[in-house]
């Protein structure tokens, strides 16, 4: 399922997908916010001018457009920053879409710390949280090229509003064509007995290279990949706690609201264990290489291996 | 247009107040004066102009109509139970318990509503969103939204303004609904809109004025609007908040309340006399 390291990477993958998707789906609507290139849906735009809308800086106005759109049945895809869609049109995406559970896709560019150098006003790291509240969301953070491929596709294809924080720029390639991408499912990426570290979006890359490093160790960790935080799949995740007992959480984001807090929550109803979040501490970013972000926010495989070594002293401890 | 055909929208007109005044009495409270103004654009629209049918409301070549100041709720749901959509006595169950009739419309519950509103703003937007749809789709139908004069406070209704002349949205016409009176003051004291066409029409729109509550302005304002297929029309209307009731017309503190039984027998007593 999982290619050998090293990974490969690919530039631009998300602008091929909506292409793809423009081809499949004929009636597929796109609209921008004045960032088809930073949003990749320029080729889409030069593709098929006709379903093509640029409804300029103002995100509000593009959410209710979308709106109208979608009221026929049509699928329409809205793109922008995931920082603009998630906070700028909060109200518009809750009202005018969520309530109404209208057919629109929200495709969050540039999520978490990874955007890094345009600073903090431009780094979604409550987008999730906010998300997941909204009735009828569902909530998505696929991996890598093969990942957004399918997710774009399912999302499509799911009848009902879609919220999906995406990089930008060079996306590896991490799961082989065997992949077989399933609405609402985790992905055990690696199987372990001691710790079982669960991630969403592109932590799982993070989150493969400190199984690496616990492997190192002596320690044997699970990685439970979810591309999907809303719908969460519960039952893996307790499956999980019942098999390794302690759990890290990693996600670019808060650990106030994200996959942190959904994972607790069931955690605590269903199967209570030691679990830990590794995430961004109550706190905005600022400008720098992603590089240099995830070292000062903690969000390193290093980080995570750590707080995998933690749970699995306090679940010892209990015994 | 005939004298009998108007004095028959007239007439309806007339009788959609008193639902309107009847549903927010038996709700126990609601928004009168935003109701009352719009009700004779709302029986124009919905008893002439309108390519509609009450017995399919997915009909797809229909025409649609955004209500984007939701709370005027009570004046299309009144105008819908009068047209056939559902029957008359969920009027009664106005904002109560399990109603499908809250003070904000809601299209899952409610047959004839295009689309829920209730946060000020966002409607205007989605009546663009629908008519590039229906362009796309090749579809002939019309589009109308209307907006509020105090709901033009927000910022969103100017993305939509620009939006819209961007995009030549030639099958949506707009009304705006304007009693000069917002929640707490009149429209001028509160965030003027002066001078209101001449924004509109630096916008790019094409701006037509009518007394809002004169049937015959109002359908020949639409038939122009109608006419005019290369940028989207804004009808500013001139009304009277709680038009048809003597109490609560052009009073700031009928924007929301509730009726005691004297007063509702007043109303109700105002609109008979009207129709004498």
């Amino acid at each position: 399922m999982i290619l050998a390291k090293q990974w490969p990477t690919k530039n631009n993958i998300y602008e091929r997908v909506l292409l793809e998707a423009g081809k499949e789906t004929t009636d597929l609507v796109v609209i921008d916010a004045d960032l088809a290139r930073a949003s990749q849906t320029k080729l889409f735009m030069e593709k098929f001018p006709s379903r093509y809308f640029d409804v300029g800086i103002a995100e509000q106005n593009m959410t209710g457009i979308a709106a109208g759109f979608a009221l026929s049945g049509r699928p329409v895809i809205i793109s922008t920053f995931a920082v603009f869609l998630s906070k700028r049109a909060c109200d518009q995406v809750s009202v005018s879409i969520a309530y109404t559970e209208l057919n629109v896709k929200l495709l969050g560019i540039e999520a978490g710390l990874s955007s890094g150098r345009n600073g903090a006003t431009h780094q979604a790291v409550e987008d999730i949280a906010i998300m997941r509240s909204m009735p009828n969301m569902v909530v998505m953070a696929p991996l890598d090229v093969v990942e957004i491929r399918a997710a774009v596709k399912a999302a499509i294809a799911h009848q009902g509003p879609v919220y999906m924080r995406m990089r930008r720029g060079e996306t590896p390639v991490i799961f082989d064509d065997d992949y077989d991408f399933r609405w609402g499912k985790g992905v055990m990426m690696r199987e372990g007995a001691d710790v079982t570290i669960v991630s969403t979006g592109i932590m799982t890359e993070e989150a493969l290279l400190a199984a690496d490093m616990l492997a190192g160790q002596g320690v044997d960790a699970s990685v439970c990949h979810l591309h999907t935080i809303k719908p969460l799949d519960e039952a893996l995740i307790v499956e999980c706690a019942q098999k390794t007992g302690a759990l890290v959480t990693a996600e670019n984001h808060s650990i106030l609201g994200g996959l942190g807090s959904a994972v607790a929550e069931v955690l605590c109803e269903k199967c209570p264990a030691p679990m830990t979040r590794i995430g961004i501490r109550d706190l905005f970013g600022e400008t720098g290489s992603p590089e240099y972000l995830f070292k000062k926010y903690r969000l390193t495989p290093q980080d995570i291996a750590e707080g995998a070594m933690a749970v699995i002293n306090r679940k010892t401890s209990l015994r | 247009m005939d004298k009998i055909q108007i004095d028959k929208l007239k007439s309806i007109a007339r009788q959609v107040r008193v639902d309107i005044v009847k549903l927010i009495a038996a709700g126990g409270s609601g928004h009168p004066g935003g109701s009352l103004s719009a009700a004779d654009i709302l029986t124009a629209l919905y008893f002439h102009t309108m390519r509609i049918d009450p017995q399919r409301p997915d009909w797809e070549d229909r025409d649609r109509f955004v209500l984007s100041k939701g709370h005027a709720a009570p004046a299309l749901y009144a105008v819908l139970a009068e047209r056939g959509y559902f029957p008359i006595s969920w009027l009664w169950t106005f904002s109560g318990d399990g109603s499908r009739l809250q003070k904000h419309p809601d299209m899952k519950l409610v047959p004839g509503v295009e689309i829920s509103t209730g946060a000020l703003g966002i409607g205007l937007s989605v009546g663009i969103g629908i008519a590039l749809d229906g362009r796309l789709r090749g579809k002939d139908f019309n589009v109308y939204a209307m907006i509020g004069d105090g709901e033009s406070n927000e910022g969103q209704i100017w993305e939509a303004a620009m939006c819209g002349a961007h995009l030549k949205v030639g099958n949506l016409t707009a009304f705006l609904d304007y009693n000069g009176l917002q929640v707490d003051g009149t429209v001028d004291q509160i965030m003027s809109l002066s001078p209101l066409s001449d924004k509109w029409r630096a916008f790019g729109w094409h701006v037509l004025e009518t007394d809002g509550h004169d049937i015959a302005q109002i359908l020949s304002a639409i038939s122009e609007a109608r006419s005019v297929n290369d940028r989207p029309s804004i009808i500013i209307a001139k009304t009277i908040k709680g038009k048809g009731v003597s109490f609560v017309e052009n009073r700031v503190e009928w924007h929301a309340g509730s009726f005691t039984e004297e007063q509702t027998t007043q109303a109700l007593k105002d609109l008979e006399e009207a129709g004498a």
